[in-house]
């Protein structure tokens, strides 16, 4: 092969090494204070973070034992006798689903309401804004509207009477329903970004196509976004699992799950119980139980629950995210 | 100089004052007092034209032509009629009418983009609308699937007859399975190529067909778009692993597969590389035989391969309908006359 260029010499080894970098030394001072306040920022949030972790793992495991999860809550004085947070435990897992069941489906509806019709558009923003000041009412507050609500005779069957027929309105449904009050506002963002990114030019395909709004949203905005809604029942669920008001006013906090009615399932749901949440506010020092050991191995228990959840969603979006042939982001959340 | 390479460059422009040029008073176009216009020299089209006509037959050919921006284009040849039908043999293979358009008009919020335009698509032809940017190519060609009515504020006029039924008779959901659209950016959905394709399938019948009475129809139309041999081991893989050449011809299958009547393809070309396009090209060319397919595009060269039937637009206005050998080399229009020879664009 001819070629008609100066003589080349013989390539190197290529190495990935930069070229001299400008010294944060020489530049301004507003710069470099950014800089060092990223650094420091980030590097704190890490630290504060592996700080619980480490923190409550010390402690959970040095107080948690396996008899702790499988034996129910009893009323002693000795703490040797007053058993484990089964039903804590059951409670929070229950709640969660009940509210994240019920959630789910409105806030990825009216996600998808919002994002693909929207019309009449101040409708829209009336949605928009009635979501936001749901998410930012704090859950007392949500817990209390609920309480009054739950105690209305009208809804006496989710809940049980006393002897005297006034309605209690506590019940695993009332707190449940009031539950995804929490988790709806951030599964609503998620699931509405998710469409919003969805490019203009994969739904003009399926129209083009001849397809349907709605065989669009089903077939492919809805399989397009599903990291998103992972990402917001992950959020949803995470705010369930945290949340203590609801479960006070709500729930009874009782110390087992106390079935209400005859028919086998829906007496539970009908219920009172208690959460995690409350079970570590009761056995704190700040509460009545004065069990530090019994609240740090729960709240140990929440937090595993917690952190195991977010690795499976993200493990579930990344995988999904790979077999759409996308690439895969640094992380979910 | 051949035909090809006079398409392909753009040559001499030259912005002159017009009255300093003795030579304006033999074009047909009157004299001009617009302060800046563009002109060419043309002094090499008519031996471009010879070459391949009789001297005699040849119109005349103006050696200095002029733009006017705001002014209706003027005619530069006499008409059709007197052309010589020997000079070069029609390339149509039309069949059928298809679709006709006639007095289509489309405004964006009150502003014309396409004003009454009529046509009429055949069978087995590939129409190829041209124009520079923002002349309604691509309005005029979204109206044919009624993907226009999808902007709030577009307004139409006239009639689109598909097959002599009106567009806007038929439900939406039919007119775009007879009047399939590949997109200027391939546009896989982010499922596996199987579904891709089955998706135009699946979802046109009430209950949801399996997968082994589909899988004969995908593969009949990954073949068809020419890329069933190179997918054929895994038609499972994500679509969006396909390169870009790739995805488009999976968008042809996909556009293909419910056996359309007309075939739309906004410039289908723009975002690949010259070897993808030449294989889009040579399907174009495959594909014509049972469907008529409207083609827009900015690459001239393109149009002068693939079309047989040509439309000029300039600013909303069909300026030129005819075939692509009139259309290129004996445009009637001066404003074609300089859009082909790329005086401006």
């Amino acid at each position: 092969m001819s070629t008609f260029a100066p003589h080349q010499q013989k390539g190197r080894q290529p190495t990935s090494q930069r070229g001299r970098q400008s010294s944060p030394w020489s530049w301004r001072w507003g710069d470099r204070l950014v800089l060092f306040c990223a650094w420091t920022a980030g590097l704190g949030l890490c630290l504060v973070s592996a700080g619980i972790v480490i923190y409550m793992g010390y402690r959970g495991i040095e107080y948690l034992r396996p008899g702790l999860l499988f034996s129910r809550p009893a009323i002693s004085t000795s703490q040797s006798q007053s058993g484990g947070f089964l039903d804590p435990l059951i409670g929070t897992v229950l709640l969660t689903l009940i509210g994240i069941l019920l959630a789910g489906p409105l806030a990825v509806i009216s996600a998808i309401w919002i994002a693909e019709y929207g019309r009449p558009s101040w409708l829209a923003r009336v949605v928009e804004s009635s979501i936001e000041i749901v998410a930012g009412t704090p859950d007392i507050v949500l817990a209390l509207f609920g309480l009054s609500i739950f105690q209305l005779g009208l809804f006496a069957p989710l809940s049980f009477r006393s002897e005297a027929g006034g309605v209690f309105g506590r019940s695993f449904i009332a707190a449940g329903a009031m539950m995804s009050l929490i988790a709806l506002p951030p599964l609503f963002a998620a699931t509405r970004e998710g469409l919003q990114a969805v490019p203009a030019h994969l739904r003009e395909a399926a129209f083009a196509l001849g397809k349907t709004r709605i065989t669009t949203i089903r077939r492919v905005l809805l399989p397009s976004v599903r990291s998103n809604i992972a990402t917001g029942v992950t959020l949803g669920v995470s705010r369930i699992i945290g949340d203590t008001a609801i479960v006070l006013l709500l729930l009874g906090e009782t110390l087992h799950i106390e079935a209400q009615g005859s028919v086998p399932g829906l007496n539970v749901l009908r219920g009172t119980g208690s959460s995690l949440t409350s079970y570590v506010y009761d056995n704190s020092p700040a509460g009545e139980g004065a069990a530090p050991q019994k609240a740090y191995a729960a709240a140990f228990v929440l937090l595993l629950m917690v952190l195991a959840l977010n690795l499976l969603v993200d493990r579930i979006g990344r995988s999904h995210q790979r077999s759409m042939g996308l690439s895969v982001p640094g992380g979910a959340i | 100089m051949s035909r090809d390479e006079m398409l392909l460059d753009p040559w001499n422009v030259t912005a002159v004052e017009q009255q300093d040029d003795p030579r304006a008073d033999q074009s047909q176009t009157p004299p001009v007092e617009a302060p800046r216009a563009l002109s060419i020299g043309g002094s090499q089209a008519p031996s471009a034209q010879s070459s391949e006509a009789p001297a005699t037959q040849a119109p005349e050919v103006p050696p200095v032509r002029t733009i006017v921006l705001d002014r209706p284009p003027e005619p530069v040849a006499p008409p059709l009629r007197e052309r010589n039908p020997l000079r070069e043999p029609m390339r149509s293979t039309a069949g059928l009418e298809r679709l006709r358009l006639d007095g289509v008009g489309i405004e964006y919020a009150g502003k014309p983009a396409v004003k009454s335009v009529s046509l009429s698509i055949h069978q087995g032809e590939v129409l190829a609308l041209i124009g520079p940017s923002g002349c309604g190519k691509t309005t005029l060609l979204r109206t044919l699937n009624r993907l226009t009515e999808l902007t709030p504020s577009a307004a139409r006029a006239g009639e689109v007859l598909l097959d002599g039924e009106d567009i806007h008779e038929l439900p939406d959901t039919t007119l775009r399975s007879r009047v399939a659209m590949v997109f200027q950016q391939p546009n896989p959905f982010p499922m596996s190529i199987f579904d891709n394709v089955a998706f135009a399938l699946r979802e046109q019948s009430r209950k949801r067909p399996r997968r082994r009475e589909l899988e004969p129809l995908v593969i009949d139309a990954l073949r068809r778009a020419g890329l069933y041999d190179e997918v054929r081991d895994d038609l499972d893989r994500p679509a969006l692993r396909l390169s870009g050449g790739q995805q488009q011809r999976l968008c042809i299958a996909r556009a293909i597969a419910p056996r359309p009547e007309v075939l739309l393809m906004d410039e289908p070309c723009s975002a690949l590389d010259p070897i993808s396009t030449g294989v889009i090209e040579q399907l174009i060319g495959e594909l014509r035989r049972d469907l008529a397919v409207v083609i827009v595009t900015h690459n001239l060269a393109q149009a002068h391969r693939v079309a047989d039937k040509v439309a000029f637009l300039y600013l909303g206005d069909l300026v030129e309908y005819g075939t692509t050998a009139e259309v290129f080399d004996e445009p009637r229009a001066q404003r074609t006359r300089d859009y082909v020879r790329g005086a401006f664009g």
